[in-house]
């Protein structure tokens, strides 16, 4: 479609593809393409994305249950938590690495799950929200406190911030405000209810 | 009255679900069937569509339907078109939208659509379209706001002569107003402020993109949405889709962030629902992060000039005002008008002169910003305020009293009446808490190479207004049903208002259940949960509709064991005779009496002045218990002004540019308390937004392609943890507003003005009273100004890095 006439731009993704070709050839050959496909990171103008090929059947520790999943080789946990497994207490902020809504543990220390490819995670422990609450559905200590100080404003990045606090009283279980506000720095929010989300964390790391 | 509920903390009743993730936002909803559409945006940010081909994408194996501008209700240009149609005017617009079984297979489907584009000439600043011959954004005009029609505006090559290399040009604006004597008011001034100004454009970047999921069932439009009002978004939501409202089922439990974007439902909820009707399958439409920042709405910036004659003590004799504000693609955005109203309230000049000119851009659309106009304003005008004092020697607290608002004090050029106003009792306790007197001492002390800069910075945002309707409901099991159509923006306002209810009522908290976020509960017609309006609003349709109730309670207590209505009043549950304690009734037989008698007992008549909104609410739960439902016609006369101060202590770093909040506190003037930590969380989280728009928030676009490059977080620069205090410090007023029977206003957006300007305050103070004129103020800027450097950005460059 495009011609030499200037006033005329030839803006269909195609034309800007690099990868692309390349990923035509994967869809267009036929390869089983997941309904719960999803569109991975994304920039502006374009739909770049990485398709899928063959998925496989992988066994993951997810709140302390072996969870068996069908897996796209570039899936990334958020996907699969999300999409496969239902969890949705995980959410996506951004898919680049920037916000921390997604954070979940993979053996105990706080992760982008948005940026973490599931293959990679395989025989590791992963904590999400959901696996946050004790046994019997009790409140984690973070929670209680996350409800006493009233930590979430419009509460999306909530659970992220739960996560990497709980994440956080794990490795140093008496942190000072310093530490703390270092500890949680990889989850940002837009409400900016940050000093609320501290306090509980302090309140929280004097709890038994 | 003393109040059991009202002004104590409580754990709101979402706030658990929150902290678990239980909470459910839109996209976390699924349906059998389900599957998702994706549009093809904008790559280009102002073109003429020549055709579109979609015959490629149509043959792959999973596409199920393309929605085109021709399968959506129009609307008439400027407004924002739910799909382009023939022009695009920004980079990110959609244009079409693609179904499929899978994400991917949408994704691959745009991958295949052609579009035929004839590139136009775009622009990126205000000023540039004004120059004669410059580029027009949209190819029948460049100016266009609220009842400012499309138009082309374009200045004369003189009047940018005349301003020269250091003057904002000024030539014809496109509204412009005037009250007193503002010459003569110049020529009696002591000192002369005469600044230009910038504020740049900056989005919203709500945490939750607008994703919404649809679906029909029984001719009924079910819509799952991030929105931050309910009912009053209702109609403008079921018009966007091409329905009417008691066709729509809306689902808003939880919104994740809105600070303006989300007010009246956007163009973009209709994309899934059409498509859902078109292919008869439940729509999934999940936004990007990049989606978001093409239709999430933005600040809009200004170009400006402004001067300020003061008296020796100074009063505020005469202002001058011009405001060109960046207004992206559509007329969404009327700042520039609130900033010249904010002048007229905040500083109460003798005679002031307004003039505006609001200038399309082919940048994304911007919309109300938490504060829109007033907080622009405010990060720019206070330090030149600190100037003002520093030039008559004057206190810089003594300078904004004298100026401030009192109960007496007019608002906008009619100079209109106020509900009331305490700023002066705010700046001083603000004064008071943070010991300004002695910490004014540090101001640019130095140690090393640190410098301490000392700011101040007031707020100001109408706060409350009239009109809607309240809803209560008793049901059979003694229950009260708070119903509530407000949002769920964050600030628990639905729970903190629904709590006037429950004191008025005398219903214990465990006992009341608050009814919202899907219309299938029940809501009734609240105001949009925006412009600091919900606690003012909603403590108010309580308020009716507890008097309400207690009416019917009493007069069933008198029907059921004899005597008047007025013989009773409301016990610990019960309905007690006032001189026969023995003679009671439990809430929970009332309500069973309410279903009994029927007529407005039990909802199935209602008052004729409800909005039809209400009307279909108290259709949907008739008979189900005692119902109480009444419009809010309590009268109110003037502007109910939500105000705040915030003053910070900063060092800063004379060798990287950056700088540390040392501390950082802010009172305000919101009325009667309802919720303290509710409260304290709006100030803190309002002045955090502040520092973010004082120093470190942008857009930035490239003027020769018009592509943006700071979008998403990173770029952006949202404040994180380590740009904040540990501690935003704050104490309220407590002044009950006369005009509301609680005594309350609200302050959402005010704080965030506050901070803002207590930070450029701050950074001016830090560096002996030089000023930016600008946000936000980078670390560039302030290197370049110690380095005796002229600054990397042009004058008047909007979206500069």
């Amino acid at each position: 479609m495009s011609d030499a006439d200037s006033n005329k731009t030839d803006t269909s993704p195609s034309a800007r593809a690099s990868r692309r070709t390349f990923i035509k050839g994967v869809i267009a050959s036929g390869v089983a393409v997941s309904a719960a496909g999803y569109v991975v990171y994304e920039r502006y103008g374009s739909a770049s994305r990485v398709a899928g090929s063959v998925e496989r059947l992988v066994t993951l520790n997810v709140n302390g249950k072996l969870r068996r999943v069908d897996v796209l080789p570039q899936e990334t946990l958020v996907q699969t938590i999300r999409y496969k497994l239902g969890l949705t207490g995980t959410k996506l902020g951004c898919d680049h690495s920037e916000c921390g809504a997604c954070s979940v543990m993979i053996d105990d220390v706080s992760t982008y799950s948005c940026s973490t490819l599931t293959h990679s995670v395989r025989g590791r422990k992963i904590t999400t929200i959901e696996g946050i609450e004790g046994p019997n559905g009790e409140l984690h200590k973070v929670q209680k406190a996350m409800i006493t100080e009233l930590g979430p404003q419009c509460g999306f990045c909530t659970p992220g911030q739960v996560v990497s606090a709980v994440a956080l009283l794990k490795h140093n279980p008496t942190p000072t405000v310093d530490e703390a506000r270092r500890g949680m720095s990889g989850n940002l929010c837009r409400c900016g209810a940050y000093d609320h989300y501290l306090k509980a964390v302090m309140t929280a790391s004097r709890e038994a | 009255m003393a109040y059991k509920l009202i002004g104590k903390n409580f754990a709101p009743v979402d706030v658990e679900a929150k902290v678990t993730g239980r909470a459910k936002y839109a996209e976390d909803f699924r349906a059998d069937n389900m599957v998702f559409c994706k549009t093809l945006t904008s790559s280009i940010p102002h073109a003429k569509i020549r055709s579109i081909d979609t015959s490629e994408a149509l043959k792959i194996p999973g596409v199920l339907g393309i929605l085109t501008a021709d399968d959506v209700p129009q609307f008439p240009p400027p407004a924002l078109p739910i799909l382009a149609k023939d022009e695009v005017f920004y980079v990110g617009e959609p244009i079409l939208a693609v179904a499929a079984e899978s994400e991917l297979i949408a994704a691959e489907a745009i991958e295949a659509i052609k579009i035929d584009f004839q590139q136009l000439p775009h622009v990126v600043d205000p000023l540039e379209s004004l120059f004669p011959g410059g580029p027009d954004a949209r190819s029948n005009g460049n100016v266009a706001a609220g009842q400012i029609k499309l138009q082309t505006v374009k200045w004369d090559a003189a009047d940018f002569a005349a301003a020269g290399d250091t003057m904002m040009p000024m030539g014809h604006p496109a509204e412009e107003w005037a009250y007193g004597n503002v010459d003569a008011g110049f020529k009696a001034a002591k000192v002369t402020i005469d600044e230009n100004f910038v504020t740049g454009t900056y989005s919203h970047n709500c945490m939750e993109t607008r994703t919404t999921f649809a679906y029909w069932q029984g001719g009924k439009c079910f819509l799952h949405g991030s929105n931050q009002s309910h009912t009053a978004a209702i109609a403008n939501i079921a018009r966007y889709i091409g329905i009417a409202p008691d066709n729509l089922v809306f689902i808003a439990e939880y919104c994740g962030g809105g600070f303006g974007s989300k007010i009246p439902g956007y163009p973009n909820m209709a994309i899934a629902a059409l498509m859902s009707k078109k292919i008869n399958r439940p729509v999934m439409h999940r936004i990007t992060r990049t989606e978001e920042y093409g239709i999430g709405a933005a600040r809009p910036g200004f170009q400006g000039h402004v001067k300020m004659g003061f008296a020796a003590d100074g009063k505020l004799l005469a202002a001058d005002l011009y405001i060109v504000q960046e207004s992206g693609p559509s007329p969404t955005a009327g700042d520039f008008r609130a900033a010249g109203n904010a002048m007229t309230l905040m500083y109460q000049p003798a005679a002031m002169r307004f003039r505006s000119v609001p200038v399309l851009t082919n940048t994304v659309p911007v919309g109300a910003h938490r504060g829109p106009g007033e907080n622009q304003l405010a990060s720019v005008i206070e330090p030149m305020f600190d100037k003002a004092a520093r030039q008559l020697n004057v206190d810089r607290i003594a300078i904004r009293k004298i100026n401030a608002p009192d109960s007496s004090g007019k608002i906008g050029k009619e100079r209109g009446p106020l509900t009331s106003a305490f700023q002066k009792e705010c700046l001083q306790k603000a004064a008071d808490l943070f010991k300004w007197n002695e910490r004014k001492k540090k101001s640019g002390q130095k140690v090393g190479n640190k410098v301490t800069g000392i700011g101040i910075g007031q707020g100001y945002h109408s706060a409350g207004t009239n009109g809607f309707d309240g809803l209560l409901r008793i049901t059979a099991d003694g229950k009260l049903h708070i119903h509530t159509g407000i949002g769920n923006l964050g600030t628990y306002s639905h729970s903190a208002t629904a709590r006037v209810a429950a004191d008025m009522l005398n219903v214990n908290w465990e006992n009341a259940v608050i009814e919202r976020g899907d219309t299938r509960r029940g809501l009734p017609f609240n105001s949009p949960q925006a412009g600091s309006l919900s606690s003012s609003t909603q403590s108010r349709t309580m308020y009716v509709a507890a008097l309400d109730m207690k009416a019917k309670l009493t007069d069933i207590a008198a029907q059921m064991l004899g005597g008047k209505a007025d013989d009773y009043d409301l016990g610990q549950e019960t309905v007690v005779h006032k001189g026969d304690a023995k003679k009671s009734i439990t809430f929970k037989q009332a309500a069973e009496k309410a279903i009994a008698l029927g007529g407005k007992y039990s909802g199935k008549e209602v008052p004729d002045d409800l909005n039809p909104i209400t009307k279909s609410a108290v259709a949907m739960i008739a008979g189900s218990g005692l119902i109480a439902a009444a419009k809010d016609s309590l009268p109110r006369v003037g502007v109910t002004p939500g105000l705040s101060t915030s003053m910070a202590e900063i060092e800063l770093d004379l060798e990287t540019g950056t700088f540390t909040i040392k501390e950082m506190l802010c009172t305000v003037d919101v009325g009667t308390v309802l919720h303290p930590q509710g409260l304290g969380h709006q100030i803190s989280g309002g002045n955090i937004m502040g520092i973010g728009m004082a120093h470190l928030e942008h857009h930035i676009y490239d003027p020769k392609l018009g592509i943006p490059a700071a979008v998403g977080f990173h770029q952006g620069k949202l404040p994180t943890y380590l740009d904040v205090p540990v501690e935003v410090a704050w104490a309220a007023v407590e002044k009950p507003d006369p005009q509301n029977p609680i005594g309350v206003k609200g302050v959402g957006e005010p704080v965030l003005g506050s901070g803002a300007a207590c930070i450029t305050s701050a950074i001016a103070d830090a560096l002996d009273g030089h000023l930016f004129n600008r946000t936000p103020v980078s670390p560039d800027m302030i290197l370049n100004h110690l380095g005796g450097r002229p600054p990397a950005h042009k004058l008047f460059q909007v979206n500069t890095v």
